[in-house]
Formats: C-alpha cells, structure tokens, sequence
C-alpha cells in the first residue's frame, strides 16, 4: 500500500482545482442574476405597499381594491379596464413577457420605518420586480430610497409633496400623481374668483415633507392673488383632537383656514373646524371660508355635510367622461360596488404603466423600464394626454378644481368638478426652486447587479 | 385674556375624558388593589358601545327608486333605515340623530356586565400577585380587547355625530363682554363636560351617602376588619368593579361625537390617564379628578402657538414633565394618602 506523499506543489493544485469547482456555480448564479429579483418561472410578481391601518388606511385600503383589478386586467380576466383605452397596444392582455402576474401587498402603516421594512421584505423574501402604492409622502420618499439601493422600480402611489420627485427624485421611481405646486397652481384662480383678492390665511399643516411643501406651494400661489398669510402652525399627524390648534384661529384676524392635512386627519380637522362655527364666522366684513387643497372622494365621505361649499384640488375624478374614466369606473364599480378614488386611479394606472414598460422594454431590467417610461406620452387613461417628464419622472396633465356640493343625490356624489386646469397652467421647469433647484438630480438608475 | 379663556374651556372636554379614566382606575386600585392597565380598553368598548348603537338603529333595507340613476347608470338603490320606515323619515331620522346619548342605554349593562366578567373570570385570579403580573394580564386583555374590536370594525375611524341640536357652538365672548365670535366652544364640548360632572358627583355621591358606599369606604380603609364584621366585601368590591367599568364606557360613548372611535383610543388615552392617577394620588378619587382637569388645561396651554413657538414640542411632552416633577418632589401625588407609592 502506498500512502500519498504531499507535496507543496500538489496542495497547492489541488486547492486550486477545489477553489475553481466551488466557485462555478456562483458564476452562473451571477450570470443569472442579471438584475434584482429576475423573474425565472411562469409568473412575475408586484409588491403592493400600502396603509391597511393608520390615518390614512381608507386610502390604502382603495389602492389595494386598484391594484387587484389592474392585475386581473393584466391576465386577461374582467373586462379589461383601461387597457382598451390605452394609448399604448404593448398589453395584449396575456400577462407580461408570457408571464402571469402574482402580487404580495404589505402594511405601510403610514410610518416611513415600517413601510421601509415591509418593502424589504417583499424585495428580499418574495422576491418583487417592483413596489407600487403608498399613500403618503413621507412613505414615498423613504420606499423611493430603498427602493434605488436595492435596485427595483418604485411607482409611487399617493404622495403629493414636490418632494417625491422634486429633491428627493430617484432614477428608479416614478410618480403618476400630480403634486403640490399644481395644486396651488390649478386653486389659486378659482379661490381668487370665489373669494377676492383681499384675504387673510391661516394654514394648519400636517407636520411632515408633504405637510411642508403644501403649505409652501399654496402660500406661494395665494400671496400672488394678493391674499396675506396670517400663520402657518405645525400639527401632528394622527393628532385626533385639533380643538387646540383651531381654536386660536377664532381671534387671529383671519378670514380664511387652509388645512394642510389629508386623510383621517383632515376629516377630524374639519370636523372640529366646523363644530368651532368657523363656517358661520364673519371676519373683516366677510364669511370666514375653509379650503383643503388636497381632496378625495374618500375624506369627502368621511367628513359629510362638513365639506358643503369647500375648494379643493384633485389628480382625476370618477365623474370625467372620457372613454378611459368611463371604462375604469364600470370596471370597478361592477366589481366593488362603489366608484374608485382617485389613490385608486392612480395605482391602477401607475400598474399598467409599469406593465406596459416592461413590455415594451422587452425585459424586466429596471433600467431599461426606466428607459421606457423616461419621456413617454400616453392617452385613455383619464386626465387626457399626459407625459411622463423624463428630467425628473413627473406625470403631467390636466389637474381638477373641486368643490363641497352643497346637494349631493347620493353618498358618492358629493364633490363636482368646477375646473379642469389645462395640463400648461401646472408646469414648471425642472430645476424649479420649489423642487430642489438646479441641484437636484435622478442620479444612476440601478438595477442591482 | 380671550385666548386664555379660549384654552381653559378648550381643555375641559380633554380634562373631562382624562379625569372619568382616572376616576374608574381610582377606584379599582383602591378596592381592590388591582392595576388595570385594560381600563382604556374600557373607555374604547364605551365608544363602540355608540357605534353599535348607530348602526342598529340605521339598520336598513333596499328600496330601488326608478326614477334616479347610481354612478353606474344603473337604477339607483336607495336603503330606507327600518326606523324610517315604521316611524316615518322624520321621527325615524331623528332616532337616528339621537343615537350616540341613546347608546347610554345600550352601554350600561353592556360595561357592568363584561366588568363582572373581567373580575370573576379573570382579575381575581391575581390578587395575592405582584403588581408587575397585574400589569401584565390586564395590558394582555387590552390588546385582546382591541383586535376583537379591529377585527369587527376595522381599523378606521367611524365617525358618530351628535344630535344636531348639539352639533353648533355657543358664544361664550359675550356673555363675557367680548366680542361676538372671538370665544366659541362647541355645545356638545358642553354636554361632555357637564355629563363628566354629573358622572362624578353621582359616583362621589353614592360613596359617601349610601350604606354600600360606606361599608366600600371602610372596606377601602381595611379590608379584613370589615370581613371580620361578617359583611361580603369581595362581592361589593367586584359591583365596584363594574361600576368603575362602567364610568369608563360612557366616558368613551359620549367622547364618540369629539373623536371618530378607533380600535387603539383606548391606549391613547391609558397611559395619560395613569400619569393622570399618579399626579392625582394613587387611590386618591378627589385627586384623580382634579388632576384629570388640571394636566386637560394644562395640555390645551401648551399647543398654544405662543407658548410653542418659546419651547417647540412642549404640547407633546408637558404631562410627562408635571408627572416627573410631582413624583421627585411629592411620591405620593397631589392628594395621595400617606404610604402609597411611598416607602
């Protein structure tokens, strides 16, 4: 028997050889992995991010309705929606790339950490090709940031800070909704035909990245009607009881509330508002006027007879009559019994667009999704025309100017549409100051090879 | 001065939420000795006490009315309230509209019955146990009280409203002499504070002017001689539990018209409310509800913009620093008796 002698050289070779075996199949792995979460099998799947509880669950629990439709749409079942009024014909209606559509869906809570940590979540364990939803800016911002380190694509769902894709823009998101400077853009004609030139605000803001940029967007855009900013108070969100903070209104020498609030908050924050008598208020020889300058269908219903009379501003409205609005709202009318939001709208939208992208793209690679969105033009999705900004991932398109009726027929109706802001009166160039200013850049998109 | 005024009444209705909890956990600690972190709970069922009302007596069925359209272009369904129909829409509406002070009727054997539940089938268990596993069973049935509630109604608010006669607000500025409409408080703010006095004086009263009362006031003071007497005081002790449950719920179903009900107010409102006891003097009644209204005010002050703008965040943190200063300089709180939390 002989034994085996060894040699430097030979322990040397074989290490070698063992090292190189070993390392095999991660290259292939690696080759393979060409992008975040490649899908391999028969079916693709979305990762739907949204408040199930919280302030702002009403919303979330719309969008979540929303996306559900959007992905039967996607696999051919319903009516197909809005995809046979889509400009673009990439859908046939077969899943994406032969693929079916699968979805998870995560609570945002509407907290930045726990909505932080359930996208990671659906990223490292289920395996997302992309997040969409959301129903706050502080959210979006958080989720955008994770989203570009961890290279997929982020549809922000409902957030409206100029934020979103103002300073904080990334190449991996994208949003749909419009923002806080069209609000102000699109409202401060109406207000200024409704309520004069001589008035005096007082703003309560929801004391957060979109709360700031609201504020500052409509403080902006009234001081140029003329009206005066009395104060600006910071509440915080889901204070419940805003007796404190609207109680000093009553003796401030204003003749008009902005409340910078949205969802539960706004519909507390009126109410109370309203309990005040701040509706019956004569100030400075006029009758005392709320506005809310960011409206859904959703907080409408919740505040009630409260909101009777009060401007507001809205991305899209179930009572627009093209062809894509009409299919939308039979959709989802039959399905759920109620007509959508317009959070609602918006991620079903944001979900055919990520769809149509990719199909377009002819790959899930989140660079080249981006690629196929940067600058894109698209129709029949309601709002008429729009284009998908490619400086800084902004939709743009027409914004509408609502308000309170005062006769609502049933529980649904209860906003009317009273101006459909041309999409030319909302936009601004992309290094507006409002929106980070020169500085303010997409960076590199990243698809996490 | 108006804005001082403004914010003493701004902090009545607060005050009146925070002293009713404090009350009922007074009176469970003193009688039995217990900390029941499950008494926000108590306040959170009271509010959905309401909400339950509301929907039953909104309970409706489907009339279609041809001559109208949904937003579908379909003919419009149109639900017609049961009470509407057997009352007429106009007596029927108005049961409707009374229904959060109606909820009364519903919420005191409602709150009686699950405190008598909650002692027996529970509570009694851990009497000879330390504090610290009180807590901890008590905070347990918090948090199974609030998934029961979540899992009927939701996470969201529901909103509840006040009858309209009490849904405007009344000027207080001149009966002061001030100007019209520079001091408004709501009427139903009004009611609830009201309503919390009455709730007060009603359960001050039936301890110091009932037979029951004084054998649970000598009870309180010792326990084992008045078992010596041959009176059952665990039996009185265990109605006090419910009657202390019961002050909790119709603080929560009255409070429905201020705040949309959740699943969590109750939280919200337990950990102020045992800061509430602690100022006030563990075991203390009196104490309970004068701190109650005290650190209401005192809140209200604190959001002013004026007072904000020289120490920014205090409207979040002023309770917590009156119950840091209470503690280091008096252990025993305002009215506490000598011994309790004292060594």
């Amino acid at each position: 028997m002989t034994r085996p002698t060894l040699t430097r050289r030979g322990v040397i070779k074989t290490g070698a050889y063992a090292g190189a075996g070993l390392a095999l199949p991660t290259i292939f792995t690696s080759r393979a992995r060409a992008f975040t979460n490649a899908p391999t099998g028969s079916t693709v799947k979305f990762g739907f991010n949204v408040p199930q509880t919280g302030p702002y669950a009403d919303e979330g629990l719309d969008e979540l309705r929303a996306q559900e439709l959007a992905i039967e749409h996607l696999n051919g079942m319903g009516d197909g929606g809005m995809l046979n009024t889509f400009s673009s014909k990439a859908l046939d209606g077969t899943g994406i790339l032969g693929k079916q559509v699968d979805y998870v869906t995560g609570d945002t809570q509407t907290k930045s950490d726990a909505a932080r940590a359930s996208a990671k979540a659906m990223i490292e364990k289920d395996g997302v090709v992309m997040i969409n939803g959301g129903s706050s800016s502080g959210v979006a911002v958080a989720v955008q940031g994770l989203c570009q380190e961890a290279g997929i694509i982020f549809m922000a769902g409902l957030t409206h800070s100029n934020d979103t894709t103002g300073k904080d823009r990334k190449k991996n998101g994208f949003r749909h909704f419009f923002n806080a400077y069209m609000s102000g853009a699109a409202l401060a004609p109406v207000l200024e035909k409704a309520y004069g030139t001589d008035r005096r605000a007082y703003h309560l803001t929801a004391d957060y990245t979109w709360g700031y940029t609201q504020q500052e967007s409509i403080q902006a855009s009234t001081e140029a009607i003329g009206w005066e900013t009395v104060n600006n108070v910071l509440t915080p969100v889901g204070a419940g009881d805003f007796s404190s903070y609207i109680a000093p209104v009553l003796n401030s020498g204003a003749d008009v509330l902005v409340l910078n609030h949205y969802g539960g908050d706004m519909i507390n924050s009126i109410t109370q508002a309203v309990q005040f008598g701040l509706r019956d208020k004569q100030v400075n020889g006029k009758n005392f006027e709320i506005v809310v300058p960011l409206y859904s269908e959703l907080m409408a219903e919740g505040a009630g007879d409260n909101i009777k009379g009060v401007y507001g501003s809205m991305n899209w409205n179930w009572q627009l009559s093209d062809p894509g609005t009409k299919a939308f709202v039979k959709s989802f009318g039959e399905k759920y019994g109620r007509p959508p939001s317009n959070s609602a709208h918006t991620c079903y939208v944001q979900t055919l667009l990520y769809a149509d992208a990719v199909a377009r793209a002819g790959s899930f690679d989140p660079c080249a999704v981006a690629e196929a969105l940067e600058g894109f033009e698209f129709d029949g999705m309601g709002n008429g025309p729009v284009l998908y900004r490619a400086e800084d991932h902004q939709c743009f398109k027409d914004v509408l100017v609502m308000k309170g009726k005062d006769n609502p027929s049933t529980k649904y109706d209860i906003l009317e549409i009273v101006e459909v802001t041309p999409v030319d009166h909302v936009t601004y160039p992309p290094d507006h100051p409002m929106f980070g200013g020169a500085e303010a850049t997409l960076g590199q998109c990243n698809n996490g090879a | 001065m108006d804005a001082i005024i403004l914010q003493i009444l701004n902090g009545l209705d607060k005050g009146s939420a925070y002293a009713l909890i404090a009350l009922g956990l007074t009176l469970i600690f003193g009688t039995l000795g217990v900390v029941n972190f499950a008494h926000g709970a108590l306040f959170m069922i009271g509010a959905f006490c309401a909400v339950t009302m509301q929907r039953l007596l909104s309970l409706s069925y489907e009339e279609i009315d041809p001559t109208r359209t949904d937003f579908l272009g379909n003919p419009l369904k149109v639900e017609v309230p049961y009470v509407e129909h057997w009352f007429g829409p106009e007596i029927g509406g108005a049961i409707i509209d009374w229904s959060v002070p109606f909820a009364i009727l519903l919420a005191i054997p409602v709150m009686v019955g699950l405190g008598f539940a909650m002692e027996r089938g529970l509570i009694k268990h851990f009497y000879k146990r330390p504090h610290a596993d009180q807590i901890l069973v008590t905070f347990g049935l918090a948090i199974v009280l609030q998934e029961i509630i979540k899992y009927f109604f939701g996470a969201n608010p529901i909103q509840t409203g006040a009858p309209p006669a009490f849904s405007g607000s009344f000027d207080f500025g001149t009966l002061l002499g001030f100007d019209p409409n520079v001091i408004i408080y709501p009427y139903w703010r009004m009611v609830y504070f009201l309503f919390s006095l009455a709730i007060v004086g009603g359960v001050f009263a039936f301890l110091q002017f009932t037979t029951f009362g004084m054998v649970v006031r000598a009870g309180m003071a010792d326990r084992e001689t008045v078992g010596l007497l041959g009176i059952d005081i665990d039996r009185r002790f265990t109605l006090m539990f419910g009657l202390a449950a019961a002050v909790a719920g119709l603080a929560g179903v009255m409070y429905t018209p201020i705040l949309a009900p959740n699943y969590h107010m109750g939280m919200d409102f337990l950990v102020l409310s045992f800061v509430v006891v602690v100022v006030g003097g563990m075991g203390s009644l009196p104490g309970a509800v004068l701190a109650g209204f005290m650190l209401g005010i005192l809140q209200s002050f604190a959001s002013m913009n004026e007072v904000k703008s020289l120490i920014p965040g205090i409207d979040q943190v002023i309770i917590y620093l009156v119950a840091i200063v209470i503690l280091l300089t008096r252990p025993r709180g305002l009215m506490g008796r000598k011994g309790v939390m004292e060594d």
